[in-house]
C-alpha cells in the first residue's frame, strides 16, 4: 500500500508532530514499506474470531473507595517545564 | 569475582571475603574504564550506588541478608527509580529525575540489591539494535563494529563485558531474548502479567514485560524471584501465589517434550545459527528430552500484527509527553498547539515518530475494522497455535534471532529489515507466554548465537530448569568476551 503526502500530513497532525517537506516524504516512503509488512494480515479469513485484546482474561479490579495517594505536589511540579504558585503555566488557550 | 554466580557473590558477601561497597566499587571502576566504549550505560551514579551498598553491608552484618543483598544490578533506563535521572533512551525525558520507585525496583531495594546504574536502550524501547537511543548506540562486546540487539542492548552489552553482577530488561516483542542472544547471555521474559509494570515506563500494555538478564539460568532464577509478585498499583499484575523459580532447577530432563515449530527453521533462518540450534538440541536428546515436530501456521503474520498493535497502544501512551508537566517542551513556540507540535517533534526520535504515525494511522477513522480489529483476530489465531503445540510438547524450542549481530549502520535505512529481526520472538509477546534465550555456541563470523525457550503460561521454572541442565552439560554460557 502506498500513502500520499496528504495522508502522511493528516497523520503528523493527528499525533501533533510538526514536520517539515523532507520528513514528510522521508516518512511517506518508510511508512508505505511497513504498510506493505501489514497488508499480509489482509489475506488471512478472521470470520468468527473473537478480537483478542490482552494476554490474560482479566476484568477490572476494584478498590476500596478511599484515599491512598498523599499530596505530593512540590515533589511532582519540581520536574515541569514551566509552573507559577502551584500551576501548570502553558501558552493562553481561551482568548 | 566478575565470573562468579550470584550464589557464589551471596556466599562470598556473606562469607566476609569481600563487602558489597568493594564489590560495588570494582563493577563502577570498570564501569569507569570501558563503558566509554561499550556506552552501555546512560547513567552512573557512584555516590547512591555506595551508599546502597553502605546499607547492603550493614544487613549483612545484621545477618538480614537475603539472596541479592550486595550484588550490584545494572537497571534498564526504562525503570523509574526514586532521585535518578530516568531517560527511556530519549531527549524527550533526558533530564527527567524520576520522583518515585518502579515496582521492581522497590523489591531490589528491599532485597538489598545495589542499582549500579542507568543502561542504555532504545529509545522508548522501540528498535532492535540499541541504535535509536538519544544517548548514542551501544556496542558489542564480542565486536564493537556491531550491534548488541534491542532494546535492552545496554543491559545484555553490559552483562557480557561484565560492567554488572546482572541486569534487567524489558521485553515488548523481543527486547530481552534479541540482545541476550546476540549479546552470548541468558535472559527470560516471563508470562505477561508476572512482573508489575508500575513506573516501568510504557511502550505497548499489553505486550509490555519486564524480566532479568544474566550469565546464566541460575541467576535469572533469582533475579526473578526478586521480580515477580502481584501489585496492585498495576491493574494487569496476577494475583498468584508467589513462586520460588530455583526450586526446580536440578530436576532431571528425561522425558521432557521439545516442540520444534517448523516455521521456526524455514527460509530467512541463517545456516550457522540453525547448525548451532540444531547442536543444542542434539544435547537436549543425550540429556533424555525427546523432540517433536510442532506447527504455528499463524507465526508468520506475527510481523505485521505487532507492528500495529504495538504502535497503537505506543501512538496512545506516548501522548502523554505534550511538554507541560514533565519532560522536554521547545524553547519557542507561538501558541499550545505550536507547543505540542514542537515539544513532540524536537523530543523524538525518527523511529519513534514513525510508530506514533503507524499507530495513529491504524486507529483512525476508517481503518480501525481493517487494521487495528483484524490485528486482533490473528492476535488470537497466534494464541490459539501456541495451545494447540502445548497439547503435544512441554516446550517450544528454537533460535531467538534469525541471525548473529548484524553490523552498526547495517539495518539503519530500513526500517523493515529490522522488524524482521525479531520474526521468533513476537509470537510470544501477542499470545502473553514466557520466552528466553540461552548462548547455544558461536556463529561463522565468531558472534553468539541464542536459543529460544518458550514455555506455557507459568512454565517459567520448567523453563529455568531445562535451561540450566543444559548450562550444566555446556560451557557456551560462561564464554567471556573480555
Amino acid at each position: 500500500m502506498s500513502l500520499s503526502t496528504a495522508d502522511v500530513r493528516k497523520v503528523a497532525r493527528l499525533a501533533r508532530l510538526a514536520m517539515d517537506d523532507t520528513e514528510i516524504e522521508a516518512a511517506r516512503s518508510q511508512l508505505s514499506g511497513i504498510f506493505e509488512l501489514i497488508e499480509e494480515m489482509q489475506a488471512v479469513n478472521t470470520q468468527g474470531i473473537e478480537p483478542m485484546s490482552h494476554a490474560q482474561e482479566l476484568s477490572q479490579r476494584l478498590r476500596e473507595d478511599k484515599v491512598t495517594e498523599s499530596d505530593q505536589r512540590e515533589l511532582f511540579q519540581g520536574i515541569a517545564p514551566q509552573i507559577e504558585s502551584g500551576l501548570y503555566l502553558v501558552p493562553q488557550v481561551i482568548e | 569475582m566478575l565470573n562468579s554466580s550470584l550464589k557464589q557473590m551471596a556466599a562470598a558477601l556473606r562469607a566476609n571475603e569481600i563487602s558489597s561497597v568493594e564489590l560495588t566499587g570494582l563493577y563502577l571502576e570498570r564501569i569507569a574504564a570501558h563503558n566509554p566504549s561499550y556506552n552501555a550505560y546512560i547513567t552512573v551514579n557512584p555516590e547512591m550506588s555506595l551508599q546502597q551498598a553502605r546499607l547492603a553491608d550493614e544487613m549483612l552484618a545484621r545477618g538480614q541478608a537475603q539472596p541479592l543483598t550486595g550484588i550490584p544490578i545494572g537497571q534498564k533506563d526504562i525503570f523509574c527509580a526514586k532521585g535518578w535521572r530516568t531517560t527511556c533512551g530519549s531527549k524527550m525525558l533526558a533530564d527527567f529525575i524520576a520522583p518515585y520507585d518502579a515496582h521492581v525496583i522497590e523489591q531490589f531495594n528491599a532485597a538489598g540489591a545495589i542499582n549500579l546504574g542507568k543502561t542504555n536502550m532504545d529509545e522508548f524501547a522501540m528498535g532492535s539494535s540499541n541504535e535509536t537511543s538519544y544517548f548514542g548506540p551501544v556496542k558489542n562486546p564480542w565486536d564493537q563494529t556491531r550491534v548488541p540487539g534491542g532494546s535492552s542492548g545496554g543491559a545484555a552489552s553490559a552483562v557480557a563485558a561484565r560492567l554488572c553482577a546482572a541486569a534487567t530488561g524489558t521485553d515488548t516483542g523481543g527486547s530481552i531474548r534479541q540482545p541476550a542472544a546476540l549479546c552470548g547471555i541468558t535472559g527470560i521474559k516471563p508470562t505477561y502479567g508476572t512482573v508489575s509494570r508500575y513506573g516501568m515506563i510504557a511502550f505497548a500494555s499489553s505486550l509490555d514485560q519486564a524480566g532479568p538478564m544474566a550469565r546464566s539460568a541460575e541467576d535469572c532464577a533469582l533475579l526473578l524471584n526478586a521480580m515477580t509478585g502481584f501489585d496492585e498499583r498495576d491493574s494487569t499484575s496476577l494475583q498468584r501465589e508467589k513462586e520460588d523459580y530455583v526450586r526446580d532447577l536440578d530436576l532431571p530432563l528425561k522425558g521432557l517434550r521439545i516442540g520444534l515449530p517448523r516455521e521456526f527453521f524455514a527460509e530467512g533462518l541463517s545456516p550457522d545459527v540453525a547448525a548451532r540450534v540444531e547442536d543444542a538440541l542434539s544435547e537436549y536428546r543425550r540429556l533424555g528430552a525427546v523432540t517433536v515436530d510442532i506447527s504455528l501456521p499463524n507465526s508468520k503474520l506475527a510481523v505485521p500484527v505487532y507492528y500495529v498493535l504495538a504502535p497503537a497502544e505506543a501512538s496512545s501512551n506516548l501522548s502523554r509527553y505534550d511538554g507541560v508537566r514533565y519532560g522536554y517542551r521547545a524553547p519557542e513556540y507561538a501558541d499550545i498547539t505550536e507547543m505540542y507540535e514542537k515539544s513532540r517533534s524536537q523530543g523524538f526520535g525518527n523511529e519513534v515518530k514513525r510508530r506514533i504515525m503507524i499507530g495513529t494511522y491504524v486507529l483512525s477513522h476508517g481503518y480501525y475494522d481493517a487494521y487495528y480489529l483484524q490485528a486482533q483476530k490473528i492476535r488470537r489465531l497466534i494464541a490459539q497455535d501456541f495451545a494447540e503445540a502445548f497439547k503435544q510438547c512441554d516446550v517450544i524450542m528454537g533460535p531467538t534471532s534469525p541471525s548473529t549481530a548484524f553490523r552498526l549502520g547495517e539495518k539503519g535505512d530500513d526500517p523493515v529489515q529490522m522488524y524482521l529481526s525479531d520474526i521468533y520472538t513476537i509470537a510470544v509477546n501477542l499470545a502473553g507466554l514466557p520466552g528466553m534465550s540461552i548462548p547455544c555456541g558461536f556463529g561463522d563470523n565468531g558472534m553468539p548465537v541464542g536459543m529460544q525457550i518458550i514455555g506455557d503460561y507459568f512454565s517459567e521454572a520448567r523453563m529455568l530448569n531445562a535451561a540450566h541442565q543444559y548450562q550444566l552439560a555446556t560451557d557456551w554460557h560462561s564464554r567471556s568476551p573480555v
